[in-house]
């Protein structure tokens, strides 16, 4: 691969090709490749037990499984998709590489310490596959306890352990990259001057290390009650279940922005690009990405509205989550505001990031109903809320995770895509991903219950509807993965900035040498300068 | 400087190269170790919360619980660790003055503390596994409220064992450091993996002077 690359100038994938080289390495944009090989596998793996549990829902009777292997199926795409693939996504993949970079840093601050972090994950991500082989587990991505603690008898405690393995490598890259952008900023790189991807992964950094040492503790107190008899969630020892789903909730509501809010660091990018504007209102997206990260932390109990927390809590809770919206809104407006009147160009990204925005906005919005006491008792469970995260996770995480992989390919591997294929797949994703998940907001409002093998046969059309988008969803993730592959090899040289785009990443060549500039960059202006658009327009 | 450790001194320069200079990697070094302990505050914070729910539900049998522990055994090792703390404080300074012989002699106390410390805390716990008071289907206590007394030793044994892990991987911290000062890498230049290990010894004594008043004092407040 690197030879076919590299033939211009020496850069990080030329300088050394051997497997040890890479195996050992602390660039962190080799890390980075590290970890895209490892999620798209985890991402494929997912993508298996879903086409498995959209398979079964075909027909109304649990033709292909029983609801025993069902439940596992649920399981490990829950575990896989969010633990080992959504949350490492962006910030591992995109941020590692980046973020030295848009700053004009050499590195981050521990490159030893980033590449413990891969392989931290890929250890926790082999307990997992070790447990799936061996038989998998059925107890809902959530754990939740007494069932995780006593009565399961699956895999629990090895795929646990899995998880709480791989925190530590997401409380790693956190701590690194808080570090990175205090102290590694090149002169004149103010923070009023961080590129909006920077400043979402900060947040994101933030929720990290606040967040995951909760769920590790917790996951870790689910394995000694099972392993070792310790009764924290017993209630035969005057042990409460309950606190369990409080502490799974208090790490695991603030991960959805672990998965959101570096998209949105990316959509920011994208969208002020390809509108060749200067983004509007810089400081309030900046600002609103931590507005998310604190909020998320206080609205935990949204997920618990039935499960006999008390109702002044669920008030509270109620309350709180709704505040969560005005931040999400002052991006989408901002992000709106920026196309006004800008020089908009189509090219693949820009329509990953339009993409985004209206998913993102639909899954937000259905929040609200989540949010609400009322409306939640009666969708509370059903495939309604299954609709509302696919589309923050589905149509907001991974269409920006897609749109950014789109345009920074260049910057990473020096040659460009074919972009008739790749607006072609965003437009078959755009469709699949509405196809696959717009008829189950409808079938969880008409009642359908989550996590069954079987349902009423009157629910047929829609489920078949979903399975047959969730065929077309599988194509379009089929299509990049073939041309991104096949660019390696025959795409055209990319240069060093081939969307005309603002920001440090696009001044030095592509792919980027190992110290990613020939001398330390100096900033002088804000992010975004771009031009008035008079060249396009004369 | 002996001359050996000048010459390793000179081509093991500890300047890594993507820092600007000296300065600025004190700077992420301490400020990493920090966002570290912030991490192990929320990691611990999830055991006090339920503690504290817990404490407050089951008061009686907590308390019962907590007149189980050995108090003479849990104050002298609470003098011990604040007693490492000094030896740990102390080293940092010998590493910031570059005292080679003091730093040496402060890390291996610290080190022969925080052993006493783990030592006398595997004699409590056997102590415990003889009065069948490890949680489990050996348990075993006459009382009313011998299944919440069993919830509050499942936390004895969570906190203090999560807590004496983190003592053992400090010990393995400060053999580490003990290596590097054997061989004359620390100066007055170059000190600050002392100083960061040294918070992160700090606070996994401060984690204790937390626990023994919840686990030991409890059930003595009236």
């Amino acid at each position: 691969m690197s030879t076919a690359l590299g033939d211009r100038h020496e850069n990080y994938l030329n300088v050394d090709s051997s497997v040890k080289s890479w195996l050992l390495t602390t660039d962190h944009k080799r890390i980075a490749i590290l970890y895209l090989l490892a999620a798209t596998l985890f991402f494929l793996v997912g993508s298996v037990f879903a086409g498995l549990i959209r398979l079964n829902l075909m027909t109304p009777y649990g033709d292909l499984v029983q609801a025993e292997t069902y439940n596992k199926l649920f399981t490990m795409h829950g575990i896989t998709m969010i633990f080992f693939f959504l949350i490492p996504s962006i910030p591992a993949v995109l941020g590692n590489f980046l973020i030295p970079m848009m700053i004009g840093a050499k590195d981050v601050a521990f490159p030893r310490l980033n590449l413990l972090s891969w392989y931290v994950y890929i250890l926790g991500g082999t307990f997992t596959l070790v447990a799936a082989t061996l038989g998998g587990v059925d107890t809902g991505w959530t754990f939740y306890a007494p069932y995780s603690t006593v009565y399961a008898n699956t895999n629990v405690i090895v795929t646990a352990l899995g998880i709480f393995i791989t925190g530590f490598s997401s409380i790693l890259t956190g701590l690194n990259f808080i570090v990175t952008i205090h102290k590694l900023r090149a002169p004149g790189m103010k923070w009023s001057r961080l590129p909006l991807f920077v400043w979402a992964h900060y947040a994101t950094s933030l929720i990290m290390v606040l967040g995951t040492p909760v769920i590790a503790i917790t996951l870790l107190l689910v394995a000694l009650e099972r392993g070792l008899h310790l009764g924290i969630f017993d209630p035969a020892l005057g042990g409460d279940p309950i606190l369990f789903q409080d502490l799974f909730w208090f790490y695991s509501h603030p991960a959805v922005y672990i998965m959101i809010l570096p998209s949105m660091g990316v959509v920011s990018e994208l969208i002020a690009c390809f509108s060749r504007k200067r983004i509007f209102g810089y400081e309030f997206v900046a600002a609103s990405s931590l507005a998310i990260a604190i909020l998320g932390f206080l609205v935990w109990g949204h997920h618990m509205f039935v499960s006999g927390q008390s109702v002044y809590a669920g008030m509270v809770f109620s309350l709180l989550s709704f505040l969560v919206a005005i931040p999400s809104a002052i991006k989408v407006f901002n992000w709106t505001a920026t196309m006004y009147k800008g020089s908009i160009a189509y090219d693949a990204p820009m329509l990953y990031a339009m993409g985004f925005i209206g998913l993102f906005t639909i899954g937000g919005l259905t929040g609200l109903f989540l949010a609400t006491l009322g409306a939640d008792v009666h969708v509370h469970d059903t495939y309604f809320v299954i609709a509302h995260f696919h589309y923050i996770m589905v149509g907001g995480a991974m269409m920006g995770y897609l749109g950014g992989i789109h345009f920074w390919w260049p910057k990473m591997s020096g040659r460009l895509y074919p972009e008739a294929w790749s607006r072609a797949a965003g437009l078959i994703l755009f469709v699949g991903f509405n196809l696959t998940f717009f008829p189950q907001f409808i079938l969880g409002f008409l009642g359908m219950p989550r996590r069954y093998h079987v349902y009423p046969p009157e629910f047929q059309v829609l489920n078949v509807m979903s399975s047959a988008g969730a065929t077309i969803l599988g194509v379009g993730y089929l299509i990049p993965l073939i041309y991104l592959l096949w660019s390696l090899r025959y795409g055209p040289p990319a240069g060093p900035n081939p969307w005309g785009a603002k920001g440090l990443e696009w001044e030095t060549p592509s792919p980027p040498p190992t110290q990613n500039f020939e001398k330390t960059p100096i900033v002088t202006e804000e992010a975004y300068a771009y031009a008035p658009t008079e060249a396009e327009v004369g | 400087m002996h001359p050996r450790r000048r010459k390793l001194a000179s081509i093991d320069s500890p300047l890594q190269h993507h820092f600007v200079g000296l300065e600025q990697q004190h700077e992420a070094s301490t400020l990493g170790m920090w966002v570290f302990l912030v991490t192990e505050i929320m990691f611990f914070g999830g055991l006090f919360t339920l503690f504290t729910v817990y404490v407050t539900i089951h008061a009686e049998a907590f308390a019962e619980g907590s007149k189980h522990l050995d108090l003479l055994l849990g104050s002298v090792n609470t003098a011990v660790l604040i007693g490492s703390s000094f030896t740990m404080a102390m080293a940092v300074k010998s590493a910031q003055l570059g005292q080679r012989k003091p730093l040496l002699g402060f890390l291996v106390l610290t080190m022969f503390l925080g052993c006493v410390f783990i030592g006398i805390k595997g004699i409590e716990y056997t102590h415990k596994f003889e009065q069948h008071l490890v949680p489990g289907r050996n348990f075993h206590l006459d009382s009313p409220v011998a299944q919440n007394v069993q919830l509050f030793f499942s936390f004895y044994f969570a906190m203090t064992g999560l807590h004496a892990l983190h003592m053992v991987i400090g010990v393995g911290v400060l053999t580490w450091l003990l290596v590097h000062s054997w061989h004359g890498r620390f100066s007055p230049t170059y000190f600050w993996p002392v100083e960061v290990s040294g918070l992160y010894w700090h606070f996994v004594d401060i984690v204790w002077i937390f626990l023994f008043p919840l686990l030991y004092l409890v059930a003595r407040h009236a």
